[in-house]
């Protein structure tokens, strides 16, 4: 008994000295995990368009870091915490992945950031919304890398306000994502003195919208504030013309909208609608040169998500051959240290909470005789400043650095 | 002026007649799977991707060869009734002999291939088709303002349904359907063609599904996603009504879309559950369903 005892213990410890002592690249490859929703209501925002972008920033390096190869492999979490989560156990314990990436749907990424902390492995976040995820559940390993809902509220919701737009409805995806979305924007509506009338929320993936529309008609707020995204909004914005909402003086204000659900709406559903965006791929030559190679691989121009795949994807690479380990702390750490530089992002810093803190940009939906083509869609406004964007540390409420 | 439940009784009005609008589509919906169910015994999983179909092949002709809402509204639920009947003759007659499951199986696979094909071809946002010319606009009732196109939907839903239900309950080609669905050998022996009967009832079935899809085509997304966010809701209302019966599935079609427009008003968030809450009841107090019969 005592021997086996012993035994357990020799081994526990040679187990402990293997993790504290592991160097290099483990697995002798880099695998990376596209964790997204491939089928759903936002499989085009995110999907395998995150993948391409991804392989396209793997390329860049030749498919190999720190002399070892790299390897991307996908999953679809079909929106549900419960599959994200087990996909995540299953790539980290026993598939060798070294990082999961996108994961869309603040819900799920909720409960994978929970899973990659205790684990120590690196978790790129592109695709969720909530500022959880560097607020309080935040994670020395966990990035949060293209927008979030605070960066949404400062752009969309504050520029409504500052244009009359001083009474809010909010009409909420009711889970995580949507929760977030209202109270970093209604938090904004009321700094800036606006006041809100009302809220109905929505359950996720809800195909008719007319009824909380007529609520929101008859509340009688200048300004619909819709906190959903993806298919939601798309429906969201159909159905508010079909009733007449904005002929009947109220605007509507699409706190999150992707660049897919622009090009589903079609331009005279979408013209005009002003939103806030980490990245539109006409601005520059760089952005139009690596949107056109996207292009050509996907046959669609890509949404902030996925062009922030390639960036977050590309500083990690980039982490690793400096670092020349892929062990999740170590990594972190080189990731904070390097300044974020690419065609996504210019001086991009990334906070101790995780957060990369780079401009936002509000923007107007182009009326059909303004645009010259497909996916001429934008208007630029106005570039919003990274630290006017993102909260600081201090007011994220994030307690774990590193 | 006072207020029911705390709610001001125009606000009541307008969500009742929202819902009205919803329930029509399920109505057009259930309708299909009755009959389909009640003269083939088949449960077609199918339907939710036909009804996608539909307006996918509506989409297709606007923008490909032309051809607007209107004519769409015919020739899309033709086109999709024929595809309807390559399966009936292709696939599904081989598995009468079979237990229902078999037929269950089958069109629920049938759904994901054919789910799965567009949605690969297409994306999941999906395209925009507009509202035709002469139903943009809407009328303001004084409680609500109602969009030309939602009252055309709900008028137009309530005469498809009134109508097939005369053609099945009161003619005598339904009679002769009925009489094929309790004893085929029978009734074939009197010379009627059962066999090419049930192949056209399929295909009528599934035509509905696609007429539902060209009607919803202006009102949501043409989406490879819109048939599946349906036909779970689709199947708990014909279940409700009592499997097979075309009267139940209209009626309850109707009555379910107004819970849910109610519940949308007091209780929002529970209001893509409230339809299963109340086939759970009633299936505990009348498992055959509001409108069927114990076989």
């Amino acid at each position: 008994m005592m021997g086996r005892i012993l035994l357990a213990g020799v081994a526990a410890a040679a187990l402990m000295a293997g993790t504290a002592q592991a160097q290099g690249i483990s697995g002798d490859k880099v695998k990376i995990g596209v964790l997204n929703d491939r089928s759903g209501l936002y499989a085009d925002l995110g999907g395998e368009g995150s993948a391409v972008a991804a392989r396209m920033a793997a390329e860049e390096f030749g498919n190999k870091v720190a002399g070892k190869p790299v390897e991307i492999i996908t999953a679809d979490h079909q929106n549900k915490a419960d599959i994200g989560s087990s996909i995540t156990r299953q790539w980290l314990d026993t598939d060798g992945v070294d990082v999961i990436v996108d994961v869309p749907n603040s819900g799920v990424a909720l409960a994978v950031q929970e899973i990659t902390k205790e684990k120590k492995k690196i978790f790129l976040m592109l695709g969720p919304a909530t500022s959880r995820l560097t607020g309080d559940a935040c994670s020395p390993t966990g990035f949060h890398w293209a927008y979030d809902t605070r960066a949404l509220a400062v752009g969309t919701g504050r520029a409504m306000v500052k244009e009359g737009g001083d009474t809010w409805f909010f009409l909420t995806a009711d889970y995580a994502f949507g929760h977030q979305l209202e109270a970093d924007t209604m938090a904004e509506v009321k700094t800036a003195g606006g006041t809100v009338k009302g809220v109905v929320r929505h359950p996720l993936n809800s195909s008719d919208f007319s009824s909380f529309l007529l609520q929101a008609q008859g509340s009688g707020a200048k300004i619909v504030g819709l906190a959903n995204a993806g298919g939601d909004t798309i429906n969201s914005i159909k159905q508010a013309a079909e009733f007449g909402i904005t002929q009947g003086g109220q605007k509507l204000a699409g706190l999150l909208l992707f660049l897919s659900d622009v090009h589903a709406l079609g331009l005279n559903v979408a013209q005009d609608l002003v939103l806030t965006t980490g990245f539109y791929w006409d601005m520059d030559d760089e952005k139009r040169a690596w949107s056109k190679k996207y292009m050509e691989k996907t046959g669609k121009m890509p949404t902030m998500v996925q062009a922030g795949t390639y960036s977050a994807v590309r500083h990690y690479l980039k982490a690793i051959e400096a670092a020349g380990t892929d062990e999740g702390l170590a990594v972190s750490k080189k990731m904070k240290e390097t300044p974020v530089n690419d065609m996504f992002a210019k001086n991009g810093k990334i906070l101790a909470n995780g957060r990369m803190v780079h401009d936002m940009y509000l923007a107007r939906v182009k009326k059909p005789g303004e645009s010259k083509g497909p996916w001429d869609y934008y208007q630029i406004l106005r570039t919003i400043p990274g630290d006017e964007a993102f909260f600081t540390v201090e007011q994220s409420g994030c307690k774990v650095t590193g | 002026m006072g207020t029911v439940f705390g709610i001001p009784p125009q606000a009541l009005f307008g969500q009742l007649l929202l819902g009205l609008i919803n329930g029509s589509f399920y109505a057009l919906l259930s309708l299909g799977l009755a009959v389909i169910f009640g003269m083939l015994n088949v449960i077609n999983f199918a339907h939710g991707a036909l009804y996608m179909l539909g307006a996918f092949v509506a989409w297709w002709l606007l923008t490909t060869v032309g051809l607007g809402y209107w004519p769409a509204l015919l020739v899309a639920p033709l086109i999709v009734g024929a595809f309807g009947i390559l399966l009936e003759k292709t696939l599904l007659s081989r598995l009468y002999k079979l237990d229902h499951l078999y037929g269950l199986l089958l069109t629920f696979g049938l759904a994901l291939i054919i789910e799965g094909m567009f949605r690969h071809w297409y994306g999941s946002s999906g395209m925009p088709y507009p509202i035709p010319d002469a139903l943009k606009g809407g009328q303001n009732l004084g409680f609500m303002f109602l969009p030309n196109y939602r009252a055309w939907v709900v008028v137009a839903s309530l005469v498809v349904c009134l109508a097939t239900w005369f053609l099945i309950e009161r003619t005598r080609l339904g009679a002769y359907l009925r009489a094929a669905t309790e004893n085929p050998v029978l009734v074939q022996a009197f010379g009627i063609n059962v066999p090419v009967m049930i192949t056209l009832t399929y295909g009528f079935g599934v035509a509905l599904a696609g007429l539902a899809g060209v009607l919803a085509a202006p009102i949501y997304q043409v989406n490879p996603l819109m048939g599946s966010n349906l036909i779970i809701v689709v199947f708990a209302v014909v279940v409700i009504g009592g499997m097979g019966s075309i009267m139940g599935a209209i009626v309850t079609g109707f009555g379910l879309g107004l819970l849910e427009g109610m519940t949308k008003v007091f209780y929002p968030e529970a209001s893509n559950i409230v339809i299963f809450v109340v086939m759970a009841i009633v299936l505990l107090l009348k498992p055959a369903g509001l409108f069927g019969r114990e076989r």
